[in-house]
């Protein structure tokens, strides 16, 4: 027992560090079970993001299901373009002329939060200001020199960095700067769904199996007790 | 075997629960390897029910419609069509269609919904070819008959309702596939008036 | 009717006289403890990798535009697709956790000694074949860790002087990685590989069952033909093939006693294999790396490339040697080490407790070393960390010499005769 004990130690550090952020990122605290922030952060993706950003390995329908949305109502409300149910969430930019207008054809968002994780969006989308010398007027403290306007300016307002780095809170947007924070959450967590849409299922199934093996290590366990009863 | 000194009730006991135990765990790890051969979200999407606007179709007219890789005969028929089918009820296989090669809600006189659009599969009931329409010119097959459908790999002739004639190699009348009507005009391949989901 | 059945087959094939040779009637010491787990788990997870691997490949698409997608498509389309894919990468993690551990247990206990060293090399060319198994699988996911990890590993060959660059060509197929290298390496991965694997763990197990098991007192279990009276005999029936020659002493048959201890083995670990995979499949960015969640880009390095956390320590014993050829040939050189560990050993005292405090000592600064290196692996390669890694290289190697040295004259502890249990 004591060896196990020893083994499992040593194979901690392996596990222990994860590779740390060069900015400190802020907790997006979303909740994936929550299907009214859910389906805000779906909306607000198809009106501020899809005409860039794709999310090409994810369809429509299954999109409406794990979110609770009755296909019809999903069909008339969060697809305009005339595709079917079950067809990717694509958009039509051609990736040449993207690449034009941005400098870099925008990535496809299914995986990003799998790449760089909820907390790196949800700062991402809080850390735009503004900055003259950019194409289109804004930077970015978390993606320096990023290629893509501030598409929530609407929303947030405007920014500045001080000298210090830190950025100032927005000004002139139509939303309070507690409510822009909760649509970039829903968003998070929209992106975190999209990321791994199975992940509630997983977590769910993953219980029910470690109870089942728990079980089976308790019986296993007598009957080899049981048994080692000959062996002297 | 011998080389167990004692094998008393507790160790059978022990044995029987590991092994009812552990034989539910493997049928536990069988149902992914088993589920993942479903048709996939991806054969479900191009699977998915489809449109056809029949408004456009002519009298006496067949379009071709594809739902999940097959064929879909879509005939709008006449009244002369309509009216002459039950003259040759005494040489086909199934004139009432009491095989279930249609929906319950298709299960009448002109196997359909409405009488004058037949929607069925383009696959013969025998090797699986496409029979052919013959508008007109039946009469070469079914003396007294116009129109009717001939599949040219084994000579399997069925009337304008997808009914299979006696004395030909296909076993079954045509195949009605599940289908509605969204609006006068509109047909829905694929799934039924009533269920929401598409079965076939 | 049974008995019947088994008979005509027995007449035919001998299936109960290998269940007695190889289960039913195979003596083995009484005294395994935790570490003998770790086989029976090995053989475990290459059955979960054999299984879930064929049934990946049925939705899996082999080619540079597909494969991406295809995965995605797993994870997605197909029903319990992402359940398959994790088994399948948490497995190969947990294949390397469990094959380390065994290789411990063997360096522990001197079971790698006369007459195990054929049994040792089969295990180590077990080893090297997973190695290139795993490599090669990294790749399929055709994610950007995926093609730069491949990327370095294949430059590695670059180092080899007058042939390496035409060498590293005809690896890739193409001039850079193209999907001509993918398609190679998924034959590789899917067929190749895991028929080789599949014969060397059957040899694996063929020798070990003519040598015997080794155990924690290093004791032999199997006595000289008329040595031990019968009273101190075991008292269990064994197979002939092993008590004509044999007395058996403090050995007791494989089935039921390790049957059922293995089942137990096995639930335990597969209480941590799922609380993993069900819970952390990514294993902290360590079993599944985040840039691998972007497709393969030749344009866009990661900001950092590091192997896959297996492939750690061997990395940076690569990376510390500040010249190509030779920092591949240290590399190298460090499996074939452990390959040669029986000739570097000279001692005839296999267990651990019984031999010098320096073995001890010199077994546990190794244990160390290799963490240590395994854990600089999956690191940026700072000054620093090329220090410390430098220092853990020396660690390593330098088990292996100075075993060579003190294991001549060692000064033991004397070995029991028998298991005190």
């Amino acid at each position: 027992m004591k060896k196990l004990l020893l083994a499992i130690c040593a194979l901690v550090p392996l596990f222990a560090f994860a590779a740390g952020p060069s900015v400190q990122l802020d907790k997006a605290n979303n909740d994936l079970t929550d299907k009214e922030s859910l389906k805000n952060g779906f909306k607000t993706y198809i009106n501020y993001c899809l005409g860039c950003h794709q999310l090409q390995y994810q369809r429509y329908n299954r999109t409406f299901k794990d979110l609770g949305i009755e296909e019809a109502d999903g069909v008339a409300n969060y697809m305009y373009t005339g595709e079917k149910a079950g067809d990717h969430i694509t958009n039509t930019m051609p990736n040449k002329e993207a690449a034009k207008w941005f400098g870099t054809a925008p990535p496809d968002l299914t995986l990003e939060a799998r790449l760089r994780s909820p907390d790196w969006i949800y700062t991402y989308l809080r850390s735009f200001y503004m900055d003259s010398d950019r194409p289109f007027g804004v930077n970015n403290k978390v993606f320096k020199d990023v290629g893509m306007p501030h598409v929530l300016q609407d929303l947030q307002g405007v920014s500045s960095i001080d000298e210090q780095g830190n950025i100032t809170p927005a000004m002139g947007g139509s939303l309070t700067t507690e409510e822009y924070d909760i649509v970039v959450r829903d968003l998070t967590n929209f992106l975190e769904y999209v990321g791994e849409p199975s992940k509630l299922e997983r977590e769910a199934m993953g219980y029910k199996v470690l109870i089942f093996l728990f079980i089976f290590f308790i019986i296993s366990y007598l009957l080899k007790k049981e048994y080692w009863k000959d062996v002297h | 075997m011998s080389n167990v000194p004692v094998n008393n009730g507790r160790r059978r006991f022990l044995t029987a629960a590991t092994v009812v135990v552990g034989g539910a765990g493997v049928a536990g790890v069988a149902v992914p390897f088993i589920g993942s051969w479903n048709p996939s979200a991806r054969a479900k999407a191009a699977g998915a029910p489809v449109e056809v606007n029949v408004g456009k179709i002519e009298p006496g007219q067949l379009i071709r419609a594809e739902w999940r890789g097959k064929p879909v005969y879509v005939v709008r028929r006449t009244e002369a069509t309509l009216n002459g089918l039950a003259k040759f009820d005494d040489q086909l296989r199934d004139p009432n269609s009491e095989k279930a090669q249609q929906p319950s809600y298709a299960t009448n006189a002109y196997r359909s919904i409405k009488p004058e659009f037949l929607v069925a599969l383009g696959v013969c009931t025998h090797l699986g070819c496409a029979p052919t329409h013959h508008k007109g010119d039946f009469d070469q097959f079914v003396d007294g008959m116009s129109d009717g459908f001939f599949c040219p790999c084994h000579g399997s002739k069925f009337d304008m309702a997808g009914r299979v004639f006696q004395g030909v190699p296909a076993p079954l009348n045509l195949m009605v596939p599940e289908h509605s009507f969204t609006s006068e005009d509109t047909l829905l391949i694929g799934v039924g008036p009533d269920s929401s989901e598409g079965a076939a | 009717m049974l008995a019947n059945f088994m008979a005509w087959i027995d007449k035919r094939l001998p299936v109960t006289d290998a269940w007695n040779k190889h289960l039913a009637q195979y003596p083995a010491p009484k005294n395994f403890n935790f570490w003998y787990f770790f086989g029976s788990l090995a053989m475990l997870v290459l059955v979960n990798q054999i299984l879930t691997g064929v049934w990946l490949t049925m939705s899996y698409e082999p080619s540079g535009d597909g494969a991406f997608a295809s995965v995605e498509y797993i994870m997605r389309d197909v029903d319990y697709g992402w359940l398959l894919r994790y088994m399948h990468s948490t497995g190969a993690s947990a294949f390397f956790i469990v094959v380390y551990l065994h290789m411990m247990r063997g360096l522990m206990y001197g079971s790698y000694q006369k007459p195990r060293e054929l049994l040792w090399i089969f295990g180590m060319l077990i080893f090297l074949v997973l190695m290139a198994e795993a490599f090669m699988g990294y790749l399929l996911p055709w994610g950007n860790m995926s093609y730069w990890g491949a990327q370095v590993i294949i430059s590695l060959f670059g180092a080899i002087p007058v042939i390496g660059d035409d060498l590293t060509q005809w690896i890739r197929g193409d001039y850079v990685i193209s999907g001509a290298t993918l398609n190679r390496f998924f034959a590789l991965h899917v067929v190749a590989m895991p028929l080789v694997l599949v014969i060397l763990v059957f040899l694996h197990i063929l020798a070990l069952h003519e040598v015997g098991s080794n155990n924690p007192e290093g004791t032999d279990v199997k006595k000289p033909k008329g040595s031990v009276p019968l009273e101190e005999q075991s008292k269990f029936a064994f197979h002939k093939q092993y008590t004509d020659k044999y007395d058996i002493v403090d050995a007791i048959p494989f089935h039921p006693y390790y049957s059922v201890k293995d089942i137990m083995g096995v639930a335990g670990f597969l209480i941590l294999f799922c609380w993993v995979m069900f819970f952390a499949p990514e294993g902290g960015g360590y079993f599944i790396e985040a840039p691998n969640f972007e497709p393969a880009n030749g344009l866009k390095t990661p900001e950092h490339i590091v192997p896959v956390w297996y492939f750690g320590p061997f990395y940076t014993i690569l990376r510390v040697v500040p010249d190509k050829l030779l920092g591949a040939v240290a590399m190298f050189g460090a499996i074939i080490m452990l390959f040669a560990l029986p000739w570097f050993d000279r001692g005839t005292v296999k267990a651990m407790k019984y031999r010098c405090t320096l073995h001890t000592v010199n077994l546990i600064q190794f244990a160390i070393s290799f963490l240590v290196l395994g854990y600089l692996g999956t690191k940026a390669a700072t000054p620093l960390n090329n220090m410390i890694g430098t220092v853990a290289s020396f660690g390593y190697f330098g088990f292996f010499i100075a075993l060579w040295f003190y294991s001549k004259n060692e000064k033991t502890k004397p070995v029991p005769e028998r298991v005190s249990h």
